[in-house]
């Protein structure tokens, strides 16, 4: 309800306008509006809070230092997106891991998507599980994803980004988002098939 | 006449409407024949709508704070001052 409230009325042009000409409550507005997305985003990313949070709060420095090289020929908020995945990129070059992570795609991407659970789910997972329980569940399943079907997804599914929007903010081209997203739903789809399908239509679950 | 294969590669533009009317048409007779394809089409529609409807979790207070005291300091250097009421996170 409050996110509702918080959207509607929120003109995110005539922010980013008066925002260029000092009003810094029009920015803080901006920021209020969607720390939280860039936070779930940075986070999805980098796996880290820590991390996250730094990506955050450069994102928004950034953002507002170069305020005045915004183009307006995107979204505000596609143009945040790319500003914080490039620093989320950065941010793991940075940690020397052995853990790696690009936004390319695997060298497996040009395989067929694949299908191994096909079953009817057992209801609403909404009306079966508690929110919290839920969201873990839905949490975990994405960060199994390959981060380049993971950052996609994110956008395109829950952020609701357009296709358009995506390539933009990533830096790909259509296909490349087309293509990711597709994987990425097939895998997800596969993945809580095999939590919410229904037990009976499952082959397999007695054996 | 679409296969299986053929139905899994448009699955994604289907779901988001992005097909032209004759492909859409044959994808829909497919799924009236194949109860396998007419089920991974159901579960990709819930899961992606129970990933539609997740809100981003409130963002911890403290995190918000150090957030806004950054953005304070940039304010400040750029020589302007963020005026009061701005600190406090999102409803």
């Amino acid at each position: 309800m409050e996110a509702a409230e918080a959207t509607a009325g929120f003109d995110e042009q005539g922010l980013v306008q008066r925002a260029r000409q000092g009003d810094q409550q029009a920015f803080s507005r901006l920021v209020s509006e969607y720390e939280r997305k860039i936070f779930r985003l940075a986070k999805r990313i980098t796996d880290s809070d820590e991390d996250a949070e730094d990506v955050l709060q450069e994102a928004f420095l950034k953002a507002y230092e170069h305020l005045d090289d915004f183009q307006g020929n995107s979204k505000f908020y596609t143009w945040l997106v790319r500003i914080a995945v490039n620093e989320s990129l950065m941010k793991l070059r940075k940690r020397k891991t052995r853990r790696t992570i690009s936004l390319d795609e695997p060298a497996d991407g040009a395989e067929e998507p694949m299908v191994r659970e096909i079953a009817v789910w057992d209801g609403n997972p909404e009306d079966q599980y508690a929110q919290e329980e839920l969201r873990s569940i839905l949490e975990s399943a994405v960060q199994t994803l390959k981060p380049a079907f993971r950052i996609v997804f994110t956008l395109r599914d829950i952020d609701e980004l357009s296709t358009e929007e995506t390539a933009q903010a990533l830096g790909l081209s259509i296909p490349a988002v087309k293509s990711r997203l597709l994987r990425a739903r097939l895998e997800l789809r596969d993945r809580l098939t095999r939590a919410f399908k229904k037990k009976g239509d499952d082959v397999f679950a007695y054996l | 006449m679409l296969t299986c294969k053929d139905f899994l590669r448009e699955l994604s533009d289907y779901l988001d409407g992005a097909i032209d009317v004759e492909l859409r048409a044959g994808l829909e007779l497919h799924i009236t024949e194949c109860p396998n394809c007419w089920v991974i089409l159901d579960t990709s529609k819930q899961t992606i709508r129970i990933y539609r409807g997740m809100e981003p979790q409130q963002l911890p207070q403290d995190v918000h704070d150090r957030l806004m005291a950054a953005l304070q300091r940039k304010m400040t250097a750029k020589g302007r001052s963020l005026r009061a009421g701005f600190t406090s996170p999102p409803a």
